[in-house]
């Protein structure tokens, strides 16, 4: 019998658990993972040079296509640079409905992630339980923004619009029982913040749901336990951030750290792994969304008591309402050089970073003082997860890189951007 | 700019002096330009030095200064063809000439402190000689190996010094550096299938570029920095 010992193994790019579109190229040993080389790219749109040929609102909605399981996220570090380079901030309100649907985005992304992560290694039970409440939350983009996932909600200087006072309600159809449509619009009789709040309150049952599963699950441990362990010192060398860098047990999250928006008047903690090991990650991953939950909350009381305007009222930047525009001939002038020409932007440069459900996304602008931004550098955190892949796997069996894609929570839009 | 940064950048310029230079700081962040040949020493020492404990690389930009601060539709009549043959464009230069101007390229790199919560970026010019080179920092946060590769990707910039300097996020084969200014937005090359040869084949782009919004730089007052005071409160 011919000996082979060292052999490449091809694994992607169209590969179920390779969450997109991943090629890895594997130098095994035996099963035994050697290096591992990521061939990254696939997906590369080129969204940074083409933000840099349009007016600085035309490429919101490019940035809900980088990361397209938290979408209002991304917007949010795009809008959020703009802002600082034109010295603007937006009212309070619109900064609490930021902050309460990049909380929302948060468990969208960690639902997405655990049900996905789930079914990688064996936990087929995650993935319906996950899109269950996943598609609650979509509800709640879909009635602000008119889309279930491409908001383009967040505009430099507020919000679009403020938040709606009726819920879109399910239709009798044959595909339904009646018992079932009655259930689901039982909560859509208010508001959307009704709506929300229910949701907050039903929500940690569902995550003591999903615990139950997996927790304790001696299988789960065994994919997970002791899997792609990251020293702290490993973790800040590697440019980790986020729940990647708090498994590892650094205590670091932007949220309180460096807070943006109306984060320092938010009550909740930050769970920090000791390990650094898959199975941590996915603990810090699942405290978040508690927490989470906890900010969403907050918001929801904060909304109800204070209503006002959503967004800046600066005509030199944001664009006058359409009634206004028709009534008034200076609000008609304002309206077209926004749409024709957009807002030009004071020369400078701005890096604004905000804590992404993935690690800290940041969006490095530069402007030369014209309406389009000179260059718009997109710091994603997967792309610096990713780049530690082979250190991650190396030494371990063939199929735990499926448990660290998994923990790493890549998606490849932001990646390849 | 905060108290923290006025204390980061009063320790960053007693303890290098000359060798970097601090920008003028806009929006309360702090930058510092270094040369290519100190970007060593000062990145270690940035990094391992307490004071700083840069202990984190958050981020490599690279940055072409070709056109910047040029608009693109600078006619004071209407044309009647609209935006887009109104359009100034620069003719594409090739990527042959021997050298380019000493500040047309820049890296960037932000940098991230966990122990005193405060952020630096640094930049780095390079452009003369072509390839631009700089020198690698992979071996001092391991973080920059990927950054490293797609700038170098983007920019045709080169890293001394990185172990592993591949393309990474554009196509095997792929010809030209993208995120260049002179890099046309739609690309050089587009593909179809070829039904004689049995595969996809490459040939030059077909379709005219056209820009639906000119480039505009206007001069607003309210950005003046002298009519609206330092800008720092």
């Amino acid at each position: 019998m011919s000996e082979i010992h060292n052999y490449t193994m091809n694994f992607g790019p169209q590969h179920p658990a390779a969450h997109g579109v991943l090629r890895l190229v594997l130098e095994m040993d035996g099963e035994t993972i050697q290096k591992a080389d990521p061939h990254v790219g696939l997906l590369h749109r080129g969204t940074e040079k083409l933000a840099e040929s349009k007016p600085y609102n035309q490429s919101i909605g490019y940035m809900d296509r980088l990361d397209y399981v938290s979408m209002m996220c991304n917007e949010h570090g795009y809008v959020l640079a703009i802002e600082k380079l034109l010295g603007i901030e937006a009212p309070p309100r619109a900064q609490y409905i930021r902050v309460m649907f990049d909380e929302i985005t948060r468990v969208l992304n960690h639902l997405m992630w655990l049900g996905a992560h789930g079914l990688d290694i064996g936990a087929m039970t995650m993935f319906l339980y996950c899109f269950r409440e996943r598609e609650d939350l979509m509800d709640c983009y879909e009635a602000v923004s008119g889309t279930r996932m491409h908001a383009t909600y967040y505009r430099p200087g507020g919000v679009y619009r403020d938040l709606p006072d009726t819920m879109p309600k399910y239709q009798y159809s044959k595909f339904r029982s009646k018992k079932d449509v009655d259930r689901l619009n039982s909560v859509r009789d208010g508001s959307i913040l009704d709506f929300i709040e229910a949701f907050t309150k039903k929500f940690p049952g569902c995550i003591d749901e999903y615990e139950t599963l997996l927790t304790d699950n001696r299988i789960w441990k065994q994919r997970t336990v002791n899997i792609a362990v990251v020293s702290p010192e490993r973790a800040m060398q590697l440019g980790f951030s986020g729940p990647m860098l708090r498994g590892s047990g650094v205590e670091w999250d932007l949220r309180k750290k460096q807070p943006y928006e109306v984060y320092e008047h938010m009550d909740f903690d930050i769970p920090i792994g000791t390990n650094g090991d898959c199975y941590d990650r996915y603990l810090v991953r699942v405290e978040e969304m508690r927490q989470s939950n906890r900010i969403i909350a907050q918001c929801v009381d904060w909304l109800r008591a204070n209503p006002g305007p959503v967004m800046l009222d600066d005509r030199k930047v944001i664009a006058p309402s359409r009634v206004e525009m028709k009534d008034d001939m200076e609000s008609l002038i304002h309206h077209f050089k926004l749409f024709t020409e957009g807002y030009c932007v004071p020369e400078g440069e701005a890096y604004a970073a905000v804590e992404h459900p993935k690690g800290e996304f940041g969006v490095y602008l530069i402007s030369d003082g014209a309406n389009k931004p000179y260059r718009v550098k997109i710091r994603a955190p997967g792309f610096a997860h990713l780049s530690a892949m082979s250190e991650m796997v190396e030494g371990h069996m063939l199929a735990d890189v499926v448990a660290v894609i998994g923990t790493q929570d890549i998606v490849f839009g932001e990646v390849d951007r | 700019m905060t108290d923290r940064h006025e204390t980061l950048a009063a320790r960053i310029d007693e303890r290098f002096g000359e060798l970097v230079k601090r920008v003028a700081s806009s929006c309360r962040e702090l930058t510092i330009e270094v040369g290519k040949d100190d970007l060593a020493a000062v990145a270690t020492a940035l990094r391992n030095e307490p004071e700083f404990g840069f202990e984190m690389l958050m981020d490599v930009c690279g940055v072409d200064y070709l056109n910047y601060g040029e608009s693109e539709w600078t006619t004071s009549s209407a044309t009647e063809s609209g935006f887009s043959r109104g359009v100034q464009r620069k003719p594409v230069l090739l990527d042959e000439a021997d050298e380019f101007d000493a500040r047309r390229f820049a890296v960037v790199y932000h940098l991230l402190s966990l122990r005193h919560n405060t952020r630096l970026r640094l930049r780095v010019y390079t452009g003369t000689g072509n390839p631009p080179i700089v020198r690698s920092v992979v071996d001092i946060w391991n973080a920059a190996n990927w950054f490293e590769r797609e700038v170098f990707d983007m920019y045709g910039i080169l890293f001394e010094g990185h172990p592993d300097l591949r393309r990474i996020l554009t196509d095997y084969g792929f010809i030209g550096h993208p995120f260049r200014k002179d890099f046309p937005l739609m690309g050089a090359v587009e593909v179809s299938y070829d039904a004689e040869k049995g595969r996809v084949a490459y040939q030059p782009v077909s379709i005219e570029e056209r820009t639906l919004v000119p480039r505009v730089i206007r001069d607003d007052n309210r950005y003046d920095e002298q009519l609206r005071g330092t800008g720092d409160e």
